[in-house]
């Protein structure tokens, strides 16, 4: 194994086990997103009573929301600990070691993916033994976990990169309400095309969190809708271009060494 | 790994934010397998000269080299031959010991077995062996410091920074790692560059000592030299009677001048040269004076201190830009 691999993998093992070891890590991103998915279920099942809801289920329909919300956890969980890295100093003594900045962040979204991953089995799971059936099959499945991997590689960046740039894990739990007004103002409820008030459906319209969503829901019901699957992968890879390109100039200017 | 160039500092400077200078153009030369005591109150500036000799910060002004190497143009190098346990032990409160060393040798690019291998020696070094499977949370103070030291050993580097590795250990665990300076020292030939706040800890561990006030270095020399610079001892008494001290300190000032002090009841006096203790206590017995405790005292590194600032090192510390503000990052141009 290479030495740059080696760091990398010493990295992603760092940050698997501190979220392991972080009950709190662990039982919010996965019981939180389900607990609104069983309430907004219960609450909100006569919607599909709709003209041209797309389902008969919205337990199916609201399944694609804790895969986003998880992916939302994830940003936090990866930003407040790199931000705690970073006021203990811990930075420091990697920015002593001869490991480079890409192995560094590379090793910490590994790890942020792979937590995700496990998330994205776990809200899946939780819905089939909920009676939801995925319509894109196995291959669908794969395609998800794909999916739920390049989101949760996406916010994780863009956790580490306000890290990086405030150095505060508070600052960066600030910004939880705003992604989380994100998620509120998509299509997360009602598809986009029975959104009856039309400033609404606007901001739904130019939120991509609205993809996102729509690119997951349409392989648990529609089957392979190509459509939703490019506009959602193509969101998805956009976020995760530019919010790894800015955690990594970030993380250049925090670990400027001479 | 034996040092063979150890430290030298010309004019080393770093400003902040605000135009504050943290570290005023200071000279150092520090001489391989020497330990070198730098030593200061809080805000002098120690800190910021480690992390420019570190190659942490960039210096605003003047050069440094460190094993040979321009800590400005060639980091890397200057990485590679150093270790360094900064202040605060920044460990990892969820990994254990052994996984700190773990990740340690993984990133200075260990083999898996050389990783093994090195993690248990310096477990065993450092006395941690019957702890390294428990979290870092539940470690002592003087635990994580000999992780933290142990951490620092990793890759054999030459030179050692310490910076204040004991500040807040109870004396055992502080007499330990004295030890273990020491012991690197004698044993490995390893260059110690130790920061410190506590004059004994300077007296008992350096061969040299830099004190450093307001960014600058005021004195420099071997502990007894610069005590012999003071030379002369100085008395301390505190009156049997508080209203008399004003009483106390009519008549020690006839042999000599007086002091500032810590306690408000005593009275100190630096001796002028060819008087005795026993002038003093006769001085005071003709005056029909009583004093609880009278003591003769020998030059401390705190006179030193007091002389050259005209403070003492006790309660000297003053809020100072030690490090950048946090919006601040530690910048510099990275040659990797």
């Amino acid at each position: 194994m290479s030495a740059a691999a080696t760091q990398v993998g010493a990295v992603a093992q760092r940050s698997v086990r501190r979220t392991v070891r972080q009950p709190a890590a662990i039982v919010f991103p996965l019981v939180f997103p389900i607990l609104l998915l069983l309430v907004n279920t219960g609450g909100l099942n006569a919607s599909t009573e709709l003209p041209g809801f797309p389902t008969d289920s919205f337990l199916a329909f609201a399944l694609a929301v804790p895969f986003i919300q998880g992916a939302l956890f994830a940003t936090m969980n990866a930003g407040t600990d790199l931000a705690r890295d970073i006021q203990t100093g811990f930075l420091n003594r990697l920015s002593l070691t001869p490991v480079r900045g890409s192995a560094l962040l590379v090793g910490t979204l590994t790890g942020i993916v792979v937590m995700g991953v496990a998330q994205a089995i776990f809200y899946l799971v939780v819905g089939i033994v909920f009676g939801v059936e995925f319509a894109a099959g196995p291959a669908g499945v794969v395609v998800l976990l794909v999916f739920s991997a390049i989101v949760c590689l996406g916010f994780g960046a863009l956790g580490s990169f306000l890290a990086l740039r405030t150095g505060s894990g508070e600052a960066v739990q600030s910004f939880f309400p705003v992604f989380f007004v994100f998620l509120f103002i998509s299509s997360m409820n009602t598809p986009r095309d029975l959104i009856a008030v039309d400033w609404f459906r606007f901001l739904a319209s130019i939120n991509p969190v609205s993809y996102l969503l729509e690119c997951v829901r349409s392989l648990i019901i529609d089957g392979w809708d190509w459509k939703a699957l490019g506009l959602g992968f193509g969101v998805a890879i956009v976020i995760c271009v530019v919010s790894i390109a800015l955690a990594a100039w970030a993380l250049t200017k925090r670990m400027e060494r001479t | 790994m034996r040092d063979e160039h150890g430290i030298q500092a010309e004019g080393l400077a770093r400003d902040f934010k605000g135009g504050i200078r943290a570290v005023d153009g200071i000279d150092l030369a520090v001489a391989p397998g020497e330990i070198y005591g730098f030593l200061g109150p809080n805000g002098a500036g120690k800190s910021t000269t480690v992390h420019m000799l570190t190659t942490l910060l960039p210096p605003t002004a003047g050069t440094a080299r460190v094993a040979g190497f321009d800590v400005a143009r060639e980091g890397a190098q200057v990485r590679a031959a150093i270790g360094a346990a900064l202040q605060e032990a920044a460990l990892d409160p969820l990994l254990s010991g052994r996984e700190h060393l773990r990740l340690q040798t993984a990133l200075h690019g260990m083999p898996k077995a050389q990783r093994r291998r090195r993690s248990e020696e310096l477990l065993e070094r450092v006395g941690l062996t019957q702890a390294a499977d428990r979290k870092v949370k539940t470690y002592s103070g003087g635990m994580k410091r000999r992780l933290d030291l142990a951490l620092a050993l990793v890759h054999e580097p030459s030179i050692l920074f310490l910076d204040e590795p004991t500040t807040g250990l109870d004396p055992q665990s502080r007499a330990a790692l004295w030890d273990e300076v020491g012991r690197l020292r004698r044993d490995d030939g390893v260059t110690i560059f130790l920061t410190t706040q506590y004059l004994e800890e300077a007296d008992a561990l350096a061969d040299r000592v830099g004190i450093i006030d307001h960014g600058r270095i005021v004195a420099e020399g071997t502990p007894g030299e610069l005590k012999e610079e003071i030379g002369r001892a100085s008395v301390h008494a505190v009156p049997s009677l508080v209203d008399q001290r004003e009483r106390v300190a009519d008549v020690l000032e006839r042999f000599g001048e007086l002091l500032p002090v810590v306690r408000e009841e005593e009275v100190a006096v630096r001796l002028t040269d060819g008087v005795s203790l026993a002038d003093v206590v006769r001085g005071l017995d003709a005056d029909g004076v009583s004093v609880d405790e009278i003591e003769l005292r020998a030059p401390t590194l705190d006179d030193v201190f007091l002389a050259k600032t005209g403070r003492s090192l006790e309660g000297a510390e003053e809020p100072s830009p030690e490090e950048p503000e946090p919006e601040e990052p530690i910048r510099a141009v990275v040659q990797r």
